[in-house]
């Protein structure tokens, strides 16, 4: 029970953060229909941004572990969501209209410039750093085992929980929310009635950049070391969320992103550590064939 | 350009302001290991600021050439072109390539209009198209000539020889994959897993059955087919690009199946002395192994190591031409032209009649089983193969090959395979910044050129006989 | 009812209590009809009416979620029971579609051999025999491309045989999907609005088309339609929809007397539709 418990804690931290990238992934798809599978790597330039900025807060001397983590958090968000920003204005805004796998195959290409663009900048070693908050509590202790929760990943799940809610407001009651669902029901309709697309599909990138920044953020905090290649494994797995949520579905994306820490976790803990992302994989595979739709996702009605 | 200039000037200037902004962290500070005292960085804003006024200037550049003002676009890509290529020494490689290349782009955007139009002229002359038509008759043929003569060519060294067989490899992946994405539109993104079974079926059953290769090679197609069947009956009728992450996800779980499974396959260790393929029995060595005899002792010659290579040469050089004529063959076939049916249109192939599920599916074993033979001679060819050799990357790839070629365009694969693979080999310089270009080029043929390189399609078949200089 | 004593002519497609939802709108409500063969059957209505639902449920794109439909053609067929691409293969019903479909970057011709593809499929032996150039393969091949030219004249197409199909202009593009659809040598002809987009002289042609393919082929047509001039003319039954539900059926000329379908095409709300 008590190995359990902690599991439990660790599994939820965990999807926490795939939850925030998952979200990225199912704004994207949502609005315009394409798989942004340049998404991981954003992620890892938010981490790198991170660790950069962490760095920089140590070598200016601010020794608040709050105050560094919210002028990088800033930090990260901003610059991070300039990537998002340039990718879908350099790389997918020219193919609309091009042929249906276009898309997809061009941000295949970014995924690979990103990656080895971070890795001629920085080097291809893994990087640590970002370990701020450091202890934590003993929430109980059962059959000999200390469950323990660390200050980290009450962080983690604080600034998790706060941004989703506000993201949901945001989508629910600002224009800009409006616009995007507007999009997302029917582009052309939406423009014609005065919406500006290409402006609301750029802030749908920005904005998931800026959560994938966040998610990158607390996992350098979590990890505490990074390198160029962290965002394949982890874009893959908060697809997978996406998708067993339901993709287009916030509260799925967030929904998914848990469900994959668990499994992850759960699998881990109590299976082999080897196979932990062949679980992930299959758990995709088994989604996409059984049900494609996810568990908060709308069945889609083919239009012949 | 009077009026015009501010714009411009503005734009320039707002596309480096972005520029800045995504180099300042990762470019301008630069992270680096000390030994025992962490990380640490270096500044390094020197180099971002130079990229940033590249970035500007070239921007205006390409802003000028696209206003067709061709001689201030002109100049401005030769004084970038000429700072980068020349001796003045800047804080990096990457920024002199950078430089360089930048005003290489903009000479070349100031002079494409007129390009372009010498180009069509030509090309709709007489003797334009009569070349052209005869061109694209023997251009194969011509190719073909020429890759047989190769291993005896003056500057056929043993480095030559290597690439060449590595290039051929990947012509024939190219191909392979050619049959699922080019022709039957499928986008699969773990096209690697194939030619992982391939290897690995070719390994064990060599050292741990003692098989040899000729045996091996139709049984590794065969076995690769059945994954591919295995796996595309339940994913086939998914929606193009849920495929594709599907497929993705496969191509992993065999790589780490591959690294876990360690009493199979010894995991990341990988399996070694791998016996290497044979000629009516004799070995490519010094000295043979009991009972056999080397390919020297049966042929008289003195031994020579050129021979192993020549002799595999040869062997991908069969195995690639026998993948395109099959190819060739089957697209002429009811099955090719409703693979190409499927890619252009699913909903009016159902209509028709034709089982979308099983069209698909043949087309996924097919290109699964290219991949298996090519995959067990990658097998011999090394005589070591670990998992590493099978990663994500290898797929894109191969798809960036089919992609840049033009998508089933045979010739095209041909072409990007030796532009991917060769150029990045024969100018070292290049080699690390290789992925960078691949990267580059996928997104750049979306934008640019989607339909590939070569976006001739040939029919099937036709009703009326071509006219010789006609523009039939 | 199918125990039911045969009309004089028994019906080519029986359409029972045909009824589609989608989640909680019901696109189709109980709908019963028939068509016969060697007729043409026009399905009319205004927009949103069901008449495309009524086509996706026969030709198999959609799953009725009541109903039954009967195709009597060598034997019966249950279509409902059917997966989508078998309603083509083996019931031999074929379609066309409201935005036209053809495969763009193959040739004309192409697209008129693919319509073959189950017959040369068998004839290529599933591709193995084929594959060695075998002379059996060869002829079929020669005659399905006899057909194909068949068709290419009928339709006028003959020059543009060897040009993809996508740069084709919009009304031959109309004209060779119909082509298409009949080269898979069908029983059932579904051809939705056939005549959108096409001016008067085109229009008139297609007309002839269908009017000789009733004739000359004897094959069934059912034709979703919004010109009424085509469906007056050419038509030998009418079934009317509006709002899902069968409101008429009948010969032409009666429907359009019919003080029902007048309050449809006229009413308040489709006040759109009044040209029509």
């Amino acid at each position: 029970m008590a190995y359990f418990s902690q599991q439990l804690i660790n599994a939820v931290t965990l999807g926490a953060i795939y939850g925030l990238i998952a979200i990225g992934y199912t704004m994207v798809y949502g609005i315009i229909g394409m798989i942004n599978f340049a998404h991981g790597e954003v992620f890892m330039i938010g981490a790198f941004i991170s660790l950069i900025g962490f760095m920089i807060c140590s070598t200016l001397g601010i020794g608040s572990a709050p105050v560094a983590i919210i002028l990088v958090l800033f930090m990260s968000m901003v610059f991070t969501a300039v990537y998002g920003w340039s990718i879908e204005r350099l790389a997918y805004r020219p193919l609309r209209g091009s042929f249906k796998l276009a898309p997809l195959i061009s941000a295949i290409g970014v995924s690979i410039v990103l990656q080895n663009y971070v890795q001629l900048a920085q080097g291809a070693r893994f990087k640590p750093g970002g370990r701020i908050v450091e202890g934590g509590f003993n929430l109980f202790t059962a059959d000999g085992f200390d469950v323990r929760v660390s200050w980290l990943q009450i962080v983690i799940v604080i600034v998790t929980v706060v941004l989703m809610a506000g993201f949901s407001l945001m989508i629910a009651r600002t224009p800009l929310g409006r616009k995007q669902r507007a999009c997302e029901q029917d582009m052309k309709m939406a423009s014609l009635l005065g919406v500006d697309v290409d402006r609301t599909i750029s802030l749908t990138f920005v904005m998931g950049a800026a959560l994938a920044a966040v998610a990158g953020m607390l996992f350098l905090m979590y990890y505490g070391i990074i390198d160029f290649f962290i965002g394949f494994l982890a874009g893959i797995k908060a697809f997978t969320a996406a998708v067993l949520g339901g993709i287009g579905s916030l509260p799925g994306a967030m929904l998914g992103g848990l469900l994959i820490g668990v499994i992850e976790v759960f699998w881990a803990g109590y299976f082999s550590s080897e196979y932990k992302d062949v679980a992930a994989f299959s758990i995709l595979i088994l989604v996409l064939i059984f049900r494609p739709s996810g568990l908060l996702g709308k069945p889609e009605i083919e239009k012949v | 350009m009077g009026p015009r200039l501010p714009s411009m000037l503005k734009d320039a200037g707002l596309t480096a302001f972005v520029a800045a902004a995504l180099g300042i962290f990762i470019v301008g500070f630069r992270t680096y290991d000390v030994s025992g005292k962490g990380l640490t960085f270096d500044y390094q804003f020197t180099d971002l600021a130079i990229a940033v006024a590249t970035i500007f200037v070239g921007r205006l550049g390409l802003l000028l050439a696209a206003e067709g003002l061709r001689w201030p676009a002109l100049v401005l890509g030769a004084v970038l072109g000429g700072i980068g290529a020349g001796p003045l020494a800047l804080p990096s490689d990457f920024l002199h390539w950078f430089m360089a290349l930048g005003g290489l782009l903009i000479i070349g955007r100031a002079l494409w209009p007129w390009a372009r139009q010498r180009m069509s002229t030509a090309q709709h002359s007489r003797r334009g198209l009569l070349l052209g038509r005869a061109g694209a008759k023997w251009f194969g043929w011509i190719l073909i000539a020429g890759a047989v003569a190769l291993p005896f060519a003056p500057f056929a060294d043993q480095k030559t020889m290597d690439l060449s067989v590595l290039i051929l490899t990947y012509i024939m992946l190219g191909w392979g994959l050619n049959i699922v994405v080019g022709l039957a539109g499928l986008l699969d993104l773990g096209y690697v897993a194939f030619y992982a079974v391939g290897a690995y079926t070719y390994a064990l059953l060599s050292t741990e059955l003692g098989l040899g290769f000729w045996i091996i090679l139709p049984l590794a197609g065969m076995m690769a087919a059945s994954f591919g069947i295995l796996l595309g009956f339940p994913v086939l009728r998914l929606r193009g690009d849920y495929l594709a992450i599907v497929t993705l996800g496969f191509g992993e779980i065999i790589r780490l199946v591959l690294i876990n499974w360690v009493d199979l396959t010894h995991g990341p260790d990988g399996i070694r002395s791998i016996p290497g393929p044979t000629l009516f029995g004799a070995v490519f060595a010094e000295t043979a192994p009991a009972g056999h005899q080397t390919f020297s002792e049966m042929m008289g010659l003195p031994f020579s190591a050129n021979q192993r290579l020549i002799f595999l040469y040869y062997i991908i050089l069969v195995l690639a031409l026998a993948t395109n004529l099959f190819t060739q063959r089957l697209r002429r076939l009811p099955v090719g032209r409703a693979w190409e049916a499927l890619r252009e249109d699913e909903t009016a192939c159902r209509a028709l009649g034709i089982n979308p599920t099983s069209t698909k599916l043949t087309a996924f074993a097919i290109g699964a089983m290219f991949a298996g033979i090519a995959g067990s001679f990658f097998a011999a060819k090394q005589r070591f193969i670990s998992p590493e050799s099978f990663v994500f990357i290898e797929s894109a790839i191969i798809l960036a090959i089919v992609v840049l070629g033009g998508m089933g365009s045979q010739i095209g694969v041909v072409l990007a395979s030796v532009l991917l693979i060769g150029l990045p080999e024969w100018f070292r310089e290049l080699g690390s910044y290789r992925m960078l270009a691949f990267g580059l080029a996928m997104v750049l043929i979306m934008v640019f050129r989607p339909r590939g390189l070569i976006s001739h399609r040939e029919p099937s078949l036709r009703l009326h006989p071509v006219r010789p200089g006609g523009d039939g | 009812m199918s125990d039911a004593p045969p009309p004089n002519v028994p019906p080519l497609i029986q359409v029972e209590h045909l009824t589609m939802r989608f989640g909680g709108l019901v696109a189709v409500d109980d709908v019963s009809f028939t068509a016969r063969p060697r007729e043409i059957t026009a399905i009319i209505g205004p927009n949103g009416a069901g008449k495309t639902t009524v086509f996706n449920c026969i030709t198999g794109f959609y799953k009725p979620t009541v109903g039954r439909l009967t195709l009597r053609t060598d034997r019966e067929y249950l279509l409902e029971r059917m997966l989508g691409h078998e309603i083509g293969q083996q019931a031999k019903v074929a379609r066309t579609f409201q935005n036209v479909r053809l495969f763009p970057a193959m040739t004309v011709l192409e697209n008129l051999i693919v319509a073959q593809h189950n017959k040369l499929m068998r004839a290529s032996g599933m591709s193995v025999v084929g594959l060695f150039g075998i002379k059996s393969y060869r002829d079929a091949e020669a005659a399905a491309v006899e057909i194909a030219r068949d068709w290419l004249d009928r339709i006028g197409l003959v020059a543009d045989a060897d040009r993809p199909a996508g740069q084709l202009p919009y009304g031959a593009q109309r004209r060779l999907e119909i082509a298409r659809a009949m080269c898979t040598d069908p029983r059932l002809l579904c051809l939705d609005e056939p005549a959108a987009g096409l001016n008067p002289r085109e229009s008139g042609e297609l007309n002839n088309l269908l009017v000789s393919i009733r004739e000359r082929d004897g094959v069934g047509l059912l034709l979703i339609e919004h010109d009424m001039s085509v469906v007056m003319k050419i038509s030998d039954h009418v079934v009317v929809l509006d709002y899902g539900r069968k409101i008429a059926e009948g010969a032409p000329a009666s429907v359009q007397r019919d003080p029902a379908v007048i309050r449809a095409y006229l009413g308040t709300d489709d006040g759109e539709e009044a040209h029509a």
